[in-house]
């Protein structure tokens, strides 16, 4: 049985089904990143203006991330028009760059996260704070971690500037990251609370992980699809080329939409 | 953008301003290949348009409020680029528009909800003032 409107288009939509059933799905996605942001706008505004962290995110890294989302996106659309005008080996061409992006994109985001997983914050029981890193750059520790190994002593590589501290404003993107003073040594009998940079360290970090956890999965949805498609699925351009050049526009339009996604994250998140 | 590339022999991309569906394939190639410019022409705008927001925060402007309306004005000028372009929403046909009309409307009343929200609090609700102002303290003084 034929699929009915995958290459004609539909009478009363003028479109192919395809194409209205990608922006059904677009406008819930919409719905759904919207619900995020709306969540990470309530949280800012409500939080006191010195907790909420500044400057923690590594900017450079950041700005890279968004120019290779940028490339991925221009490939996409260049190798649906390579299709558009016959030309199936360019498609490919732009489409293998589209995946490295692809791939590229979350493979920095891997990097991005490693460096929270091993980034501290110490709460004193004095009441003072400090981050920095744990000799060692252990994983995920927490407070009931020093318990369980036995630790007495904390040796600790604190950064030079804490993200809460009055300081010269904009300084750089490195403040909170590499700035590292020389090691010391806390007696855990001190230590009120340790946390790494995870979702549970704070709501910045909760809603930060959320919304790029949701986006990196959407990436990597996007290049399985992708993918596929360059692979496999390229079958369909011999038996028909028209249905296939379709079914690239729509796996674009969604790749296209997560480009966008981020064009919003990245200075909400790194910047503001 | 211009007239149609849409739907060759049994094809049915829609990119130009009413897409009619009496185009042929060399006309449509011929259309694709002219927009190819207005693609990498994009792309550029949108590399720019990340530079220019970085450089923005590097230089301080003193009101966060106007920080804030000049990362998300580029922010939405980005949007629109790919949205436009990219996306073939300059052209498209009305059912889309529908589609897309829609979410921004239910977009739009849940993002008043929650700013409605935030103004309906609970009575009873007390602040507790100080509550997250610990400053640190360079640990070693």
């Amino acid at each position: 049985m034929d699929i009915p409107y995958t290459v004609k288009p539909r009478p009363d939509t003028g479109l192919f089904n395809a194409k209205v059933g990608i922006w059904l799905f677009l406008a819930s996605e919409v719905m759904l990143f919207g619900g995020l942001f709306s969540s990470y706008i309530f949280l800012r505004v409500g939080a006191d203006h010195a907790a909420w962290p500044h400057g923690l995110l590594n900017i450079p890294i950041g700005t890279f991330n968004t120019a290779v989302l940028i490339t991925s996106s221009v490939t996409v659309v260049l190798a649906w028009a390579a299709l558009k005008m016959g030309n199936f080996k360019k498609f490919r061409l732009f489409q293998s760059v589209t995946i490295l992006c692809a791939l590229g994109f979350l493979g920095i985001k891997s990097f991005e996260y490693k460096d929270k997983f091993t980034h501290y914050e110490v709460w004193k029981k004095d009441g003072t704070r400090l981050t920095g890193h744990i000799d060692g750059s252990p994983w995920f520790w927490e407070t009931k971690t020093l318990q369980e190994k036995g630790i007495e002593k904390l040796k600790f590589l604190p950064d030079a500037h804490h993200y809460a501290a009055p300081k010269i404003e904009h300084a750089g993107a490195s403040s909170g990251e590499h700035g590292a003073h020389a090691a010391i040594e806390i007696p855990v009998s001190e230590i009120k609370r340790l946390s790494a940079f995870v979702p549970s360290h704070s709501t910045y970090f909760g809603i930060y992980f959320t919304l790029t956890a949701l986006h990196a999965l959407h990436v990597f949805g996007g290049a399985l699809v992708i993918a596929f498609l360059w692979g496999p699925g390229a079958k369909m351009w011999r038996t028909e080329p028209e249905r296939f050049t379709n079914r690239i526009e729509v796996s674009g339009l969604f790749w296209h939409f997560v480009d966008l996604v981020w064009i919003f994250l990245f200075p909400v998140l790194y910047l503001l | 953008m211009s007239n149609s590339h849409s739907h060759g022999p049994g094809q049915s991309h829609s990119h130009g301003p009413g897409g009619e569906a009496h185009t042929h394939d060399a006309h449509d190639a011929h259309d694709v290949s002219k927009h190819v410019r207005t693609y990498i022409f994009v792309f550029v705008a949108l590399l720019f348009g990340t530079v220019l927001t970085v450089g923005m925060y590097y230089v301080h402007i003193p009101s966060v409020a106007w920080t804030i309306i000049i990362a998300l004005f580029i922010a939405t000028v980005k949007a629109f680029l790919v949205a436009g372009f990219f996306m073939h929403l300059i052209s498209e046909k009305k059912t889309i528009y529908a589609v897309l009309a829609a979410t921004v409307f239910f977009f739009a009343g849940m993002m008043y909800l929650i700013i409605w929200g935030r103004g309906e609090v609970p009575r009873g609700t007390r602040y507790i003032e100080g509550s997250n102002k610990e400053l640190p303290v360079d640990v070693r003084r």
